[in-house]
């Protein structure tokens, strides 16, 4: 899993940018940063976490805490298409665990998700519990990528696995 | 007062100058100085404010909440002036709320109150929290007998749990470095333990991964807590989340004797607690001195006291290697002694020996001849950290100076007079010869070799078991120019003698008694000739030490 990322002289220069945003204190740039590499590179691997660290002066520790506690950020590689399905108290109640279970079954993926994405065995698909997306009235609620789907039953569930894959 | 050691805060200290506020701590008007935060204020009028995060030499963070106090401040009239009551004090108004002690600092006129029904409320709520998840380790936990979460459960906690769901677990036994185990169920997130690495040891190396209800405290992966200041960790986790590899599962720390001394690994001095058990020192922790260590110690320090009790302590006097008496051998040496002559004669010393020891040698030296007997110490040096740690690891360098027992220089003669025979009898106290660049050979060549220590020289007609730093009394000289106190933890093991009585039957033996029966007499005796001792008594120098002025020693 631990791949060398190779890093783009375009993509240091955005990050340089980015820190100039905080002239106070470039630790506040940890989390931009963090998502500029998760977007460039898929997931936040140690080499990223020593990479930040470096060029903000701080303890590759001080960003390790960051990356292990908020859950947009992933320490490996997620699927393609990734499902996050909201678990907060309106989806709960709307469905949202059996709607995850049905994506699991359907996308053939093992582990429960319930901390980091699980992903399929062939890395097509992912599947995560997220909370709240603020759409409390519409549950359950899925997100597949970066877009948003409401009152995803089963069958519309399955109508969109079709679509994406 | 100033702090020797560099602390990254001392929020328990006022620097001068400090202007005082009056407070009123649970119905009483106090001064304390301003700024100064809650809990620190309150301790100076015995108030205990229990506390877990808090640590008076660390950044304040707020985090475990177990020092909510009630606090107020003035009510003031339309002209921003205090009410006051018909005493003359002001009214307070106070919060409805609790704060937290430790983060909020006096200021004229407050009201602070410490044991109020709310104020033991609040503790009571922190406490079961903080025991929701809490393994039941107690039994067999290191820290049970000084762990806070169990003081503290005694006094704010509740006998029965309400918690019937299933505990949370988390990593237990983690290596996380060279001498320190960590066990992740125990912490409390205090997180004492990461600013101490990051503010004190300069090492940033801890941190809370999984923050939530699995917060995890954490080694980033692929680096160590391995710094050389990494055990003070442990004294200060106030649970038994970190312990030493080095004292685990080995001692109940109630069976422990405490025995105020210092760490004799440096010239620093660190004060520590000796904690022993019968004839055994189980571990060093640090005393407060702000003078000297503040509330730490160094881990090579630390451990150092291990050497007491490897296997190959020289226990009973020995003439050519073979087991003899102390009269036997003493009388002997004296005899042989008296064949030399003053140039023939020369002492190897330790600037790790006490003041005491020092000035009886240097007297002994007298008898055998004064000046004309050669004498020197052997250096020592390291590496300076610019924490604690001297570049100097004798103890007592500045002692062995001033009582004319180091002699820059003089080493080198001794050598070069041991290899071309012109020394044909050596004594050596407490050194290894080896270290002092003496080869067994020449050694063997010599005459007479006296070696009085805790370890057998193979080439000397006589050995003298002595006694370690722990088994001893006496006063060294740190580098800073400050007369400390050992004191005696353990017994010396079998015949193994204090330093000093050796020193003194062998001059007594040489045909000099002096009249000194107990190691004060040797300081009383030293003190009436040493002007730095000048009006000074082994109980005048007390567990914190006093500083001399030493404009002559002070290099
Ligand atoms: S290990 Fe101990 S000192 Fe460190 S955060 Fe946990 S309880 Fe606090
Ligand atoms: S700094 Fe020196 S005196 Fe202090 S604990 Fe370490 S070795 Fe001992
Ligand atoms: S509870 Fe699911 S969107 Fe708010
Ligand atoms: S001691 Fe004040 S919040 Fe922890």
């Amino acid at each position: 899993m631990s791949c060398e990322f190779k890093i783009s002289q375009e993509f240091e220069k955005k990050v340089d940018e980015t820190i100039t945003h905080y002239p106070v204190s470039k630790r506040s740039a940890s989390l931009p940063l963090l998502h500029l590499w998760q977007e460039e590179f898929g997931y936040v691997s140690n080499q990223g976490v020593e990479w930040i660290a470096a060029k903000l002066d701080l303890q590759p520790i001080n960003v390790f805490e960051l990356v292990t506690f908020y859950p947009m950020f992933r320490d490996k590689l997620a699927g393609k298409i990734q499902f996050r399905v909201c678990r907060t108290l309106s989806c709960a109640l709307a469905g949202g665990y059996e709607l995850f279970d049905h994506l699991k079954k359907s996308c053939q993926i093992e582990g429960d998700g319930h901390h980091g994405p699980a992903v399929s065995a062939d890395g097509k698909y992912s599947i995560e519990f997220v909370e709240c997306l603020a759409s409390c009235g519409t549950g359950p609620v899925l997100m597949i990528n970066d877009d948003f789907h409401e009152n995803v039953s089963n069958d519309k569930a399955n109508e969109l696995v079709k679509k994406y894959g | 007062m100033s702090c020797a050691c560099k602390n990254p805060f001392n929020h328990d200290i006022a620097t001068e100058n400090t202007p005082m506020v009056n407070v009123q701590i649970d119905g009483e008007w106090v001064q304390v100085p301003k700024g100064m935060n809650i809990v620190a204020a309150a301790e100076r009028f015995s108030k205990f404010i229990p506390h877990y995060c808090y640590h008076p030499k660390l950044s304040v963070v707020g985090n475990c909440r177990m020092c909510l106090i009630e606090m107020g401040t003035p009510k003031m009239d339309a002209n921003r002036q205090p009410i006051l009551a018909a005493d003359g004090k002001p009214e307070i108004a106070w919060m409805p709320r609790p704060q937290i002690g430790c983060a909020t600092q006096v200021s004229e006129g407050m009201g602070i109150r410490t044991e109020s029904p709310l104020v033991q409320e609040c503790r009571k709520g922190v406490m079961e929290f903080l025991l929701i998840n809490h393994p039941l380790d107690c039994p067999i936990c290191d820290q049970a007998g000084e762990c806070k979460l169990q003081e503290y459960s005694f006094e704010h906690g509740q006998s029965n749990s309400r918690f019937i769901e299933e505990k949370v677990t988390k990593p237990k036994n983690v290596d996380i470095g060279e001498r320190i185990v960590l066990d992740d169920e125990r912490c409390i997130m205090c997180s004492r333990c990461i600013r101490f690495s990051k503010e004190f040891a300069n090492d940033d190396v801890l941190g809370f991964t999984q923050r939530g209800s699995h917060t995890t405290l954490a080694v980033y992966p692929g680096k160590r807590l391995d710094n050389n200041y990494s055990l003070n960790t442990v004294d200060i986790c106030p649970v038994g989340a970190l312990t030493s590899k080095d004292f685990r599962f080995k001692m109940r720390v109630w069976f422990l004797k405490e025995t105020k001394s210092i760490c004799t690994g440096c010239a620093t001095g660190c004060n520590v607690l000796v904690g022993s058990r019968e004839n055994e020192v189980h571990r060093l922790t640090p005393r407060e001195n702000e003078e000297v260590n503040s509330l730490w110690m160094c881990d090579q320090g630390r451990l150092g006291f291990h050497e007491i009790h490897e296997d190959n302590r020289l226990t009973t006097p020995l003439i050519n290697g073979i087991k003899s008496d102390w009269s036997s051998a003493l009388t002997q040496i004296a005899q042989q002694l008296h064949g030399f002559k003053p140039e023939q004669i020369a002492i190897i010393a330790s600037a790790r020996m006490t003041n005491e020891e020092l000035f009886l040698l240097s007297g002994l030296r007298k008898a055998l001849g004064g000046e004309a007997v050669l004498c020197d110490v052997i250096e020592r040096l390291g590496q300076a950290d610019g924490i604690l740690r001297s570049a100097d690891l004798n103890p007592n360098s500045n002692g062995a100076k001033l009582l004319g027992i180091a002699n820059p220089g003089k080493l080198n003669e001794i050598r070069s007079g041991v290899s071309n025979g012109s020394i044909q009898a050596l004594l050596i106290f407490n050194e290894n010869a080896n270290e002092a660049g003496l080869s067994i050979e020449s050694l063997k060549k010599t005459a007479l070799v006296i070696n009085v220590g805790m370890r057998l020289n193979g080439a000397a007609h006589f050995n003298l078991p002595s006694s370690s730093f722990a088994e001893k009394r006496g006063t060294m000289i740190n580098g800073k120019g400050r007369l400390q106190r050992l004191n005696r933890a353990i017994a010396a093991p079998d015949q193994a003698r204090d330093d000093w009585e050796i020193i003194r039957d062998l001059k007594a033996a040489m045909g000099g008694g002096n009249g000194i029966h107990t190691v004060e007499e040797a300081f009383k005796a030293m003190a009436a000739v040493i002007p730095a001792f000048k009006d000074l008594t082994m109980s005048k120098v007390g567990d914190l030490g006093v500083e001399l002025t030493l404009s002559s020693v002070q290099s």
